[in-house]
């Protein structure tokens, strides 16, 4: 997918989000907590953008920032020309009906007064009041068969269903107004394991179908390797990598990529055993107090006095094929990738 | 293969609710071996932590143990809480998931951890003190001495699960049962802890099971692999084989499931069709039968027994094979 042949479907641009926070107690001052601070990225149109990062680093929080969930402090969100920040009240609510959102917790985000019926059917009833109850029913069967359910658990409430049955309720109400994007906030990370292969695999055949976008959330290396084309690395609400999948797993360039993928255990023995054994020493640090210059260099053994100097911006690494739309934040970078 | 230190003999656990009785652990029968590590894998309501809950005594109220549990011969079923207390946090120590709520959040660090050396092993608080930053230094907390007086909450989630492992380490436990120990913690924080396991057992000889819904967890660490569902083994193996060669078809489906990122990204999963059982409604056969791509009329009516299945294997299924 080159860039410059397909309009991208959203373009964001130094997108921040910041908290203000009194720190010191009761009577102590206002500071910001910069959970998102200037990030920009692109989404073509059927591709899926996996967002990575540990708790703290402000993945959730950019996912909400660009449905306007919660309200970003700069920066722009250009849905099909408009940019969603600016645009009145009114005419944001006609834009949600492309943008959709599906949660962790797939229990707590549905109302459990309601029928799954009657959940599904709510974006459907609320966009086109005009639809007849008889047109309603039959969109939300379909819907609901097309995510796996059957039809007859229309009448059923939530808590008589599984964590994995109670996603796919979720994702149909997404998929009921056939929306353009659909944020996936880890969306198989409360999800047990036998049952997360299955959720994975209905969102990309719901994107094979309907043309998709999807803004996948989460941070499991192996489950966004697998459902992302390209790759977003965020560390500190900050974008320390971001490249087409292959590439990035290929040739991570940011040392915290690299030590994301050394950490993460796989299901292989031998592979395990044999990994080398240079890890991250001790936390992330809290975004409250980040470290000056690039916020990582407090655990990277590459660090020099350069890097406490100033944030390094995102450079692309190479002038032509993947490594032109590979774009990774560090000074150091051509020091050297450690490949797995 | 050394004597085994703990061999429970056809457990089972049962919770009476409003709504009828769950069956959390259907007649289990294992050991585990001085100095090895026992990884038990299952997904939630496998059964996998309520096996252990009835051996240390910590079953909620509302649940009963039956069968045996032998520690160095003891039987630890039924036994009354005071001498239950000599065992555990002494000879067998236990680590949850989440460390904010299995330390004290009012007590210092240095009370909750000279406290088990005081009354297991009956030192001066002087002496238990010493001992305690020992063992803090020992899981390397950096700068242990400053930092032994501070509270729970003033330590991040990496750095609670080390005092927890410590404390559990204190009184020098034959045994370490971790239960879930980095589910909680980032990916990056998880390493060091496993790092940090596995260096207990290289360097301490302590037995460790392993509790987890994660292969990859097991994959680094165990020795050998008990694989949960629906309250029973599914099958049991030393861990090289155990991937190598999955028998059963619930840790086959589990294993080709997984996305492994290497070759096939993007594709289809093999996903395993179905839902987890019901505890409250199994089904007179194989827990698994329902949604086993192998199943045959005779799962369905009388549950496999766990035979073995060669040299150091077992498994429970009528359709297993290597």
């Amino acid at each position: 997918m080159s860039a410059s042949a397909i309009q991208p479907i959203l373009r964001v641009r130094d997108l921040a989000v910041h908290f203000p926070v009194r720190v010191g107690g009761l009577f102590g001052r206002w500071k910001p907590l910069k959970a998102v601070d200037g990030v920009s990225f692109d989404i073509m149109a059927g591709e899926t953008l996996g967002i990575v990062g540990e708790s703290g680093c402000g993945k959730s929080t950019l996912g909400r920032a660009v449905l306007r969930l919660i309200p970003a402090t700069a920066g722009q969100v250009v849905w099909l020309g408009d940019d969603l920040l600016t645009l009145e009240p009114d005419d944001m609510r006609r834009r949600r009906r492309d943008l959709q959102i599906v949660f962790q917790d797939p229990l707590a985000a549905l109302d459990p007064r309601m029928t799954v019926g009657d959940i599904v059917a709510e974006p459907l009833v609320t966009f086109h009041p005009d639809l007849g109850g008889d047109e309603v029913r039959r969109r939300v069967r379909d819907m609901v068969a097309k995510v796996g359910l059957s039809p007859e658990m229309i009448n059923r409430y939530p808590h008589e269903f599984s964590g994995g049955q109670c996603q796919r309720i979720g994702v149909a109400r997404a998929m009921i107004l056939r929306p353009k994007l659909i944020v996936c906030d880890e969306p198989v990370s409360a999800l047990d394991v036998s049952i997360q292969a299955q959720i994975i695999n209905l969102l990309m055949a719901l994107q094979r179908e309907f043309g998709l976008s999807l803004i996948f959330i989460s941070h499991n290396l192996s489950v966004v390797r697998h459902i992302s084309h390209r790759v977003l690395v965020l560390y500190l609400g900050r974008v320390a990598e971001l490249a087409p999948r292959d590439e990035l797993f290929a040739r991570p360039r940011h040392p915290y990529t690299q030590a994301l993928m050394a950490a993460a255990p796989v299901p292989d023995p031998r592979r395990e055993r044999q990994k080398l054994r240079a890890r991250l020493e001790g936390d992330p640090p809290s975004p409250l107090d980040p470290p000056s210059g690039c916020t990582f260099r407090t655990r990277c053994a590459r660090a020099t006095e350069v890097c406490a100097t100033a944030m390094p911006g995102l450079e692309t690494v190479g002038p032509d094929g993947a490594a032109a739309q590979h774009h990774v934040a560090c000074y150091h970078w051509r020091d050297g990738f450690r490949n797995k | 293969m050394p004597d085994p230190i703990l061999t429970v003999t056809d457990l089972n656990v049962r919770f009476a609710t409003p709504e009828g009785e769950v069956r959390a652990v259907t007649d289990v029968s294992f050991s585990v071996h001085a100095g090895e590590t026992l990884g038990v894998v299952g997904e939630s309501g496998s059964g996998k932590t309520q096996i252990f809950l009835a051996v240390m005594g910590l079953l909620a109220s509302n649940g009963r143990a039956a069968g045996s549990a032998r520690f160095r011969g003891q039987e630890l079923l039924g036994l009354r809480r005071t001498e239950l207390n000599r065992v555990r946090g002494g000879d067998m120590a236990m680590v949850f998931q989440d460390p904010m709520t299995s330390l004290n959040p009012y007590l210092r660090v240095s009370r909750q951890m000279t406290e088990v050396l005081v009354v297991h092993k009956g030192m001066s608080e002087a002496d238990a003190r010493k001992r305690a930053v020992a063992m803090l230094e020992r899981v390397h907390i950096p700068d242990a001495r400053r930092r032994f007086d501070l509270y729970p909450h003033e330590f991040s989630g990496g750095m609670r699960q080390r005092v927890m492992i410590a404390m559990a380490l204190l009184c020098q436990p034959d045994l370490l049962i971790a239960d879930e120990p980095t589910t909680a913690l980032d990916v990056t924080v998880q390493a060091q802890i496993l790092d940090l396991l596995a260096e207990i057992r290289r360097d301490l000889g302590t037995a460790v099971v392993l509790i987890t819904h994660d292969f990859g967890v097991i994959a680094g660490l165990a020795d050998r692999v008990m694989v949960m569902y629906g309250g029973r083994i599914a099958e049991e193996g030393p861990v090289l084989d155990m991937f190598d060669r999955p028998c059963h078809p619930y840790t086959r489906g589990l294993l080709a499931s997984m996305p492994r990122g290497d070759a096939a990204a993007g594709g289809e999963l093999a996903a395993i069709k179905g839902q987890p059982p019901n505890l409250q409604r199994l089904p007179p056969g194989c827990p698994f039968a329902p949604r086993c791509p192998l199943v045959i009329e005779r799962c369905r009516l009388a549950m496999p027994p766990l035979d073995p299945l060669g040299a150091n294997r077992r498994a429970a299924c009528y359709r297993a094979g290597p």
